[in-house]
């Protein structure tokens, strides 16, 4: 890919300190994100999956500026985004949205929908206050809702609804970039299927570019264009959707993969399920080496101690393996 | 049915309705609602949310909030009804005969015992153990779930545990009297895949060892697919379709089960560009449709779907496959 990507992260790194004990009194470092790099191109949807706490999510908060970077950069439009401040930020807000997981929680329970979509064109200066209950009304109907829903209250829809309108206010100023940090994992099969249709609608239409935080593998390998895999903060594996998933490299790509159960009794009787052991360890005092080292059937001495490096496997498949490295030297 | 296909029934239930009592009036929630468990069997229980899954297993145990009732229906429990057993006779089989696993380790669990108590009590309860031999079994019980140095865990407190490992101190809890049934509410919905793994490995190895049967209620195709013998799926409070589990997702014959089918993708097939989806939302409690109830949203409703509630009937020859739908009873004699 020689074309420039719309968004470069490299090397980015975040801490949170905390404080532990009853009154804390110690204080210790969570290794929410280590050294991660990756490009976002221009129209594609990239994912990122993971158990809970592999900072899947860090990572869209931290590309977005929403939490601090304590390392690395994040690369728009020439510009590091991790040194502005939240004034300088505002212009490529515009830019960069985020669709978070809960419609129930991000919409202002005071505020109708034709507000809540509203606020954002007004602040941006998008609309005159004349024209906005039009662009309301062809927003809306962008998520397919009726224009009427505009002087509604988040209480009166329902969680798909709600989430529609979230994707039309993070519409609102014709984004570039949007972030959906778990946006249908709160809603229910036959609903989640109609907004996945409606994100692949509006990409198609505006030419949007997706950062797709999820846990379902069967959602991702659904919508992705490529797929990242992060483990303890870490990326393990980034690759091309089909090449992840038919040929993964990294053995918790493999085991994650693994775990998904398939909707076919019969295969699902016949399956030899590699069940990993144990739980994720916690980020306070994360594994030296390769954080994996401790759950991974086959482990070495030398992933106890080195971290495997970041490299290309083959062109465009990029793992973090000490195994797959000897394999294809 | 036969006198003997009756016996082998450890759960029974039969026309079970729960209303709710609000401010709008009342509004029904489960409606007549149909189902069993043989002993031995895993069934497995399917609906999106608010379709009554969990209120059904609830009205069960007579566990339901005050404004929520149990107003039509039996519940026979091993010979004897439920519903209309005492109190103190209900407490018996509550965490006894039947154990509970719960969606939410977090709120189950109670944060300020040790979860060596927490295990104890049903065996000091129930099966009038005393301290020393429960605190054994509860050892035995966390061995048994799979838990690492289960006599230190015994002392460690629910905050100190992690999710996986605090839904396996509920699952010892629920096994802690060995009981008859094991109801199961989304146990693993709150999980990582790998972790929910471990854990449908884990009830698939209990129930082999110890013949109990399971109720497993989830929203999950996918994961019932490989769990269950049985699969009941719910919409707005009705049973729609009651089949094997082969039978269910080789031949789903209800349109609701099939829409909910073709809309989970899936991560064997090569990925389509649009997944099929189920246009609207289901039915608000106390908004029900007259007839169907999904009527509304079926892309092959027909004018007597509008009028007439269809009844839970065999749609096929050994009668084991049900769906509660008139296209698909239609199908059947046109057959």
């Amino acid at each position: 890919m020689n074309v420039e990507p719309l968004l470069k992260v490299e090397n980015l790194v975040k801490h949170f300190h905390v404080r532990l004990g009853a009154f804390g009194e110690r204080t210790a470092t969570v290794h929410a994100l280590d050294d991660v790099s990756l490009d976002i191109q221009h129209g594609e949807t990239l994912s990122l999956v993971g158990e809970s706490g592999c900072g899947k999510s860090t990572t869209g908060f931290t590309i977005l500026n929403l939490h601090r970077a304590s390392g690395g950069r994040v690369i728009y439009k020439g510009q590091d985004l991790t040194l502005l401040d939240d004034k300088h930020m505002r212009p490529f807000r515009r830019d960069l949205q985020i669709v978070f997981q809960d419609p129930y929680s991000t919409l202002n329970p005071r505020m109708t929908v034709g507000e809540a979509i509203g606020e954002p064109m007004l602040f941006h200066k998008l609309a005159a206050k004349t024209e906005l209950n039009d662009k309301i009304a062809a927003l809306l109907q962008d998520v397919g809702l009726p224009s009427r829903f505009a002087s509604r209250y988040p209480h009166e829809l329902s969680g798909g609804q709600r989430q529609r309108v979230v994707i039309a206010r993070a519409l609102a100023c014709q984004p570039k970039f949007i972030v959906c940090d778990e946006a249908i994992s709160a809603l229910d099969v036959s609903i989640q299927a109609q907004i996945i249709n409606l994100l692949l609608d509006l990409q198609e239409k505006y030419g949007l570019t997706y950062l797709f935080i999820a846990h379902d593998l069967a959602v991702v390998r659904h919508i992705s264009t490529r797929v990242g895999v992060m483990y303890l903060g870490r990326l393990a594996e980034l690759a091309p959707r089909d090449a992840l998933f038919e040929a993964p490299l990294h053995p918790y790509t493999k085991a994650l993969l693994s775990a998904v159960p398939e909707a076919d009794p019969v295969r699902e009787r016949n399956r030899k399920r590699q069940i990993l052991e144990g739980d994720v360890p916690s980020p306070l005092n994360p594994p030296t080496g390769c954080r994996f080292h401790t759950r991974c059937p086959i482990a070495a001495d030398i992933c106890a101690k080195v971290v495997p490096e970041w490299k290309a496997a083959r062109p465009g498949h990029l793992v973090a393996c000490h195994a797959v490295n000897s394999s294809s030297a | 049915m036969t006198a003997q296909n009756t016996r082998e029934r450890l759960l029974d239930v039969k026309g079970l309705s729960v209303e709710i009592d609000g401010r709008g009036g009342r509004a029904v929630v489960v409606d007549g609602i149909d189902l069993h468990v043989t002993r031995g069997e895993t069934l497995g229980v399917v609906g999106e949310s608010g379709c009554g899954k969990s209120l059904t297993m609830l009205s069960l145990m007579r566990l339901l909030p005050n404004k929520i009732k149990v107003t039509k229906g039996s519940a026979d429990f091993d010979g004897q009804d439920l519903q209309k057993m005492s109190a103190r006779a209900l407490r018996k089989v509550r965490g006894g005969d039947i154990g509970f696993v719960f969606q939410d380790p977090m709120t189950s669990l109670n944060p300020v015992m040790k979860v060596g108590d927490q295990i104890c009590e049903p065996l000091l309860y129930h099966r009038g153990m005393s301290r020393q031999d429960a605190r054994k079994r509860a050892v035995e019980l966390l061995r048994l779930v799979g838990i690492p140095g289960p006599e230190e865990r015994l002392n460690a407190y629910p905050h100190e545990l992690s999710g996986g490992m605090r839904q396996r101190v509920m699952i010892a809890i629920g096994l802690a009297c060995d009981p008859k049934l094991l109801i199961a509410d989304e146990p693993t919905t709150a999980l990582d895949v790998t972790i929910q793994a471990q854990i449908v490995d884990l009830v698939k190895q209990l129930r082999a060892k110890l013949g109990m049967s399971v109720v497993w209620i989830t929203h999950d195709l996918a994961l019932i697919a490989g769990l269950a013998d049985r699969v009941v799926v719910l919409y707005a409070g009705t049973v729609v379709e009651d089949a094997p589990v082969d039978a269910l997702f080789a031949n789903p014959s209800h349109p609701y089960t099939r829409g909910l089918l073709a809309s989970i993708p899936t991560l064997s097939d090569a990925p389509a560009a649009r997944l099929s989806s189920i246009g609207g939302t289901p039915p608000e409690p106390g908004r029900r449709p007259p007839g169907c109830p999904f009527a509304p949203r079926c892309p092959v409703a027909m004018d007597i779907c509008r009028k007439e509630v269809p009844k839970l009937e065999p749609i096929s020859s050994e009668g084991s496959h049900r769906a509660a739908c008139f296209a698909a009873h239609k199908a059947l004699k046109a057959a």
